[in-house]
């Protein structure tokens, strides 16, 4: 790149980074004082806690109930992450493939979802749902969670499905494969990777996801975020340490799914993914 | 519009160096450019050309040696303080600004009052004869045109030195032919100081003043279209000038430029390119053109005919000598393939080269 | 259906084929109507329920309420505190760490780390910034370790809580996505400002920013929205009854302290407006500039 050695120069690079600095050192000292703090007997007023103990992972599992608790939250996500697959994928396809009128319209459509905040629909969601009986329950925060989960993964297949050359398929119809056929031996395994990565990104979403799930969650359906949410708005009733324990047992459950994510995709496509197609219009 | 006349004679690189870690990527490039002359620097991809230019542009930092205008020192100035203009293979137009913005681009950096800039861009827009389009954006216009317009851009500043990134190699073969025609008749006109990377050889004889050749990140040769076609120094330059026929072998007889090769089964007599002696191994190259049917004349080489195939005003065939050496000849009238036939090969045009 | 003979069936199956109708273009209903069903249908339904009110005073009483009472209306006002200054800094800083990040070859750290604050969410950087910004919490102990402060800053239980709850969480946002837009700038535009002449700041002043106005106007908006959206770490790190009762709190308190869902729906449809208001004003300035190809020629 082209270079630039004066002073000034050098003086504005130092000073960007040293805020870029500044900020991750901030983001991951928030981080270690969750665990450091989940991990220690007593911690007032110094450094460090006193001593290290694994006491508190054990009496938050007991207070917190975390075993149902986790137990809820997988099946939840995985209900969410299969069906969002299946409607998101198909029609993704459906999106990649054909030009019908009204698409742009539809295109819309899918894009309000991941645009408006999940706080302003999820009022009036959680207020439809209640009101046929399913807010509260299991299938209410999977619905809920549907909503920008399926759109995400349209968007994240349209320009996946739309790399792979169409001749790909007409050959194999001309081979004699039909539609399922098709679907199942030729498409799946090539678009394997973007499916892969698009359903991680969606569980950890949905594990993470608060508001729409704290909106429309009854007791029995609940996942950890919310638990969480609770135990925090509720601090002073436990101790400190074990809600930090609790903490880590959330941040242990999104980032493992994460990690396996990046194996696929560059983080900046987590962010920059569903805007760039409301870039096109 | 005329090049207002730079006070300087002549540009100069020194040694001009440059190296990522341990590979060198370009080594003691010397060369000294005068005013108005169209330089090509030709070679392969990897060769080193385009460092080379992104050197002198300074968009690339030297790691040894100089660049000079007369005596004037530039290689650590910015690529924005050196006031050169420069055609990217791409053209990286500005998308955003419109054809005369673009071409006024440089002259508005520099601040150059309005009316300047406005007198000076249209004199530009009539010289690449784009006068009618000075209001659309890149984007509504042709690979052609938008080639126009960076090459507007570049010479609008009136710059000491013109680099030229292989400009033509984003366009279709009929319209490459086309701008390079308008290429020459704007340097004609300008008399600009350029330098043209490129690796097509028609483009670099067809264009250049001198020619550079360039391999492995340092010098093979300089000199002008003619001498680089008719006399390349080294056997590397002369399979990129065309001479595609090579015969290994030993040198046997030398007399004058004139010196005898023995290949194998049979002997073919060349010119030297280099000095060798009798003895000494050595490779004849020849292009096809050059090797012809002998028709049982003497002297001729002995092959085996392998395909051949009608181009319009000649034949153009593939033969291989006993020895299984590969030969590519051209004859006016067929000859069967599988048949024996001997080819004659012109002393005067078959270059001898140290092997 | 007895009239329509076979022929008829298959010409009205390839009328709608050439239109670009066919068996693969149903695949995109259930999800459409997934959408209209899920999300469309509830907020027509919440804008509906949001006018027929529990208490009195005609159709329009929850909004008459809304904006006649100040304990509601200001939050609205708390919440754009929170949510411009925010998006602002979010938006200026990342501009210019973007540009010095696209030259490093090793992002994948960097921006990795990034997007941890951006999974893990606002509940658990709520918890973890508790502690941290808390009186006896590293960040405090660490001012005053290099003597920049005396005593520990409060920086939890009020404004400032959730203002850098918000930076956390909103601004790995934005400077990934200004990173994208970025480095999806032809980076040969550059060095041919540079060659014509222009320095770093004018290629900045007139390359690289008139082609990342467009992306960055979607940035603001993106991360407006977020910020303006702010709940868990309002009540969790603000001061939910004072300066950081923001919208969202209001909304979630009609709906399960007062279960007055009418009401609920009245203040998340004011929320969406301000929203969509914020939203257009900048898109409309954007229209102003050039959007297109951020490249410099063919590829």
């Amino acid at each position: 790149m082209i270079r630039d050695t004066t002073i000034g120069a050098k003086l504005w690079i130092t000073a960007v980074w040293a805020i870029t600095i500044f900020f991750v050192l901030n983001v991951l000292a928030i981080i270690a004082t969750v665990i450091v703090s989940s991990l220690g007997t007593r911690w007032l007023g110094t450094w460090l806690p006193n001593a290290f103990t694994l006491n508190w992972y054990a009496s938050a599992w007991q207070e917190f109930q975390l075993g149902p608790v986790l137990f809820v939250t997988f099946q939840i996500a995985f209900t969410v992450v299969a069906l969002s697959g299946l409607l998101g994928v198909t029609a993704a396809y459906a999106m990649a493939r054909r030009d019908f009128p009204g698409k742009k319209l539809v295109m819309f459509l899918f894009l309000l979802p991941l645009l408006v905040p999940p706080i302003t629909f999820g009022i009036p969601l959680a207020t439809v749902l209640y009101q046929f009986n399913v807010g509260g329950t299991f299938w209410g925060v999977v619905l809920a969670n549907l909503v920008p989960t399926v759109p995400f993964v349209i968007l994240v297949m349209i320009p996946f499905i739309e790399q792979i050359d169409p001749k790909v398929e007409a050959a194999a119809r001309v081979f004699g494969a039909g539609t399922f056929k098709l679907f199942v031996h030729v498409l799946m395994p090539m678009l394997i990777p973007g499916i892969l990565a698009s359903l991680l990104l969606v569980l950890v979403r949905t594990v993470a996801m608060f508001e729409l799930t704290f909106l429309t969650a009854g007791p029995t359906s609940q996942t950890l975020v919310v638990s969480l949410y609770y135990a925090v708005f509720a601090s002073g009733v436990r101790a400190v340490q074990s809600i930090d324990a609790m903490a880590v047992i959330y941040m242990v459950s999104t980032l493992v799914w994460l990690l396996v994510a990046l194996r696929f995709v560059n983080p900046t496509q987590i962010v920059a993914r569903g805007n760039q197609s409301s870039n096109a219009h | 519009m005329q090049l207002a006349s730079m006070p300087f004679n002549e540009i100069r690189l020194d040694r001009m160096s440059r190296s990522f870690g341990a590979l060198n990527a370009l080594r003691d490039i010397s060369l000294s450019i005068k005013k108005g002359e169209f330089i090509a620097l030709l070679g392969p991809s990897g060769c080193g050309k385009s460092t080379a230019l992104n050197c002198i542009a300074g968009l690339l930092s030297t790691t040894g040696g100089g660049i000079y205008i007369d005596d004037k020192r530039i290689d650590q100035f910015k690529p924005e303080d050196r006031g050169f203009g420069m055609v990217f293979q791409n053209y990286a137009l500005f998308p955003h600004m419109s054809v005369r913005k673009n071409i006024g681009f440089g002259l508005k950096m520099r601040s150059r009052p309005k009316a300047e800039i406005d007198t000076k861009v249209d004199e530009a827009l009539a010289l690449v004869r784009l006068q009618g389009q000075a209001e659309k954006l890149p984007g509504q216009l042709s690979g052609g045109q938008q080639q126009r317009v960076a090459i507007a851009r570049a010479i609008v500043i009136e710059p000491p030195l013109v680099l030229m990134d292989e400009p033509l190699s984003n366009l279709d073969a009929k319209l490459r032919l086309e701008m390079r025609a308008e290429i020459r008749r704007i340097h004609n006109q300008m008399k600009a100081t350029t330098i043209y990377v490129t690796h097509d050889q028609d483009e670099a004889l067809s264009l250049a003043d001198r020619i550079v050749v360039l391999r492995d990140g340092a010098i093979r040769q300089v000199g002008t279209p003619h001498e680089l076609y008719e006399r390349p120094a080294h056997l590397d330059v002369a399979e990129f000038m065309g001479f595609r026929n090579r015969f290994a072998g030993k040198v046997v007889s030398r007399q004058g430029e004139r010196a005898t090769v023995s290949a194998g089964s049979f002997s073919v007599s060349g010119t030297v390119a280099e000095d060798l002696q009798p003895g000494e191994s050595a490779v004849l190259a020849v292009r096809p053109d050059d090797v012809t049917l002998s028709d049982g004349a003497p002297g001729g080489v002995p092959v085996t005919v392998e395909a051949i195939e009608y181009r319009g005003r000649e034949y153009v065939g593939i033969a291989r000598t006993p020895d299984g050496v590969e030969i590519i000849f051209h004859a006016d009238h067929a000859a069967a393939p599988g048949s024996t036939v001997s080819l004659s090969i012109d002393p005067a045009r078959a270059l001898v080269f140290a092997a | 259906m007895t009239s329509s003979t076979p022929q008829d069936t298959t010409s009205l199956r390839q009328k709608l084929a050439l239109r670009g109708i066919d068996g693969v273009t149903l695949l995109v209903l259930p999800s459409v109507l997934f959408v209209l069903a899920i999300f469309i249908y509830p907020f027509i339904y919440g804008l509906l329920l949001s006018f027929a009110p529990i208490r009195e005073g005609g159709m329009f009483a929850n909004y008459i309420t809304f904006f006649s009472d100040p304990y509601l209306y200001n939050t609205i006002a708390a919440t754009l505190r929170l949510a411009v200054p925010v998006t602002l800094l979010s938006v200026f800083v990342a501009v210019p760490v973007a540009m010095r990040v696209r030259l490093v070859r090793r992002q994948r750290l960097l921006t990795t780390l990034l997007v941890l604050p951006i999974t893990l969410g606002t509940v658990l950087v709520a918890q973890g910034m508790l502690n941290y910004l808390g009186p006896q919490g590293w960040f405090s102990r660490s001012l005053m370790l290099l003597h920049i402060i005396s005593s520990p800053l409060k920086l939890t239980n009020n404004y400032w809580g959730v203002f850098l709850s918000l930076i956390i969480t909103v601004f790995p946002f934005t400077f990934l996505l200004t990173l994208s837009y970025v480095t999806g700038i032809d980076p040969g535009l550059e060095k041919a400002a540079a060659t014509h002449g222009a320095s770093a700041w004018q290629r900045f002043r007139h390359v690289m920013l008139p082609l990342l106005v467009p992306g960055l106007a979607i940035a603001f908006c993106l991360t407006f929205v977020q910020a303006f959206a702010v709940f868990p770490s309002a009540v969790l790190l603000g001061a939910p009854s004072g300066p950081t009762r923001v919208i969202s709190i209001a909304a979630a308190q009609a709906a399960f302290e007062q279960y007055d869902f009418t009401m609920a729906s009245a203040i998340a449809m004011i929320m969406g407006v301000v929203q969509l208001c914020i939203v257009l004003i900048v898109l409309v300035v954007r229209n102003l500039f050039y959007r297109g190809a951020t490249s410099g020629g063919k590829g």
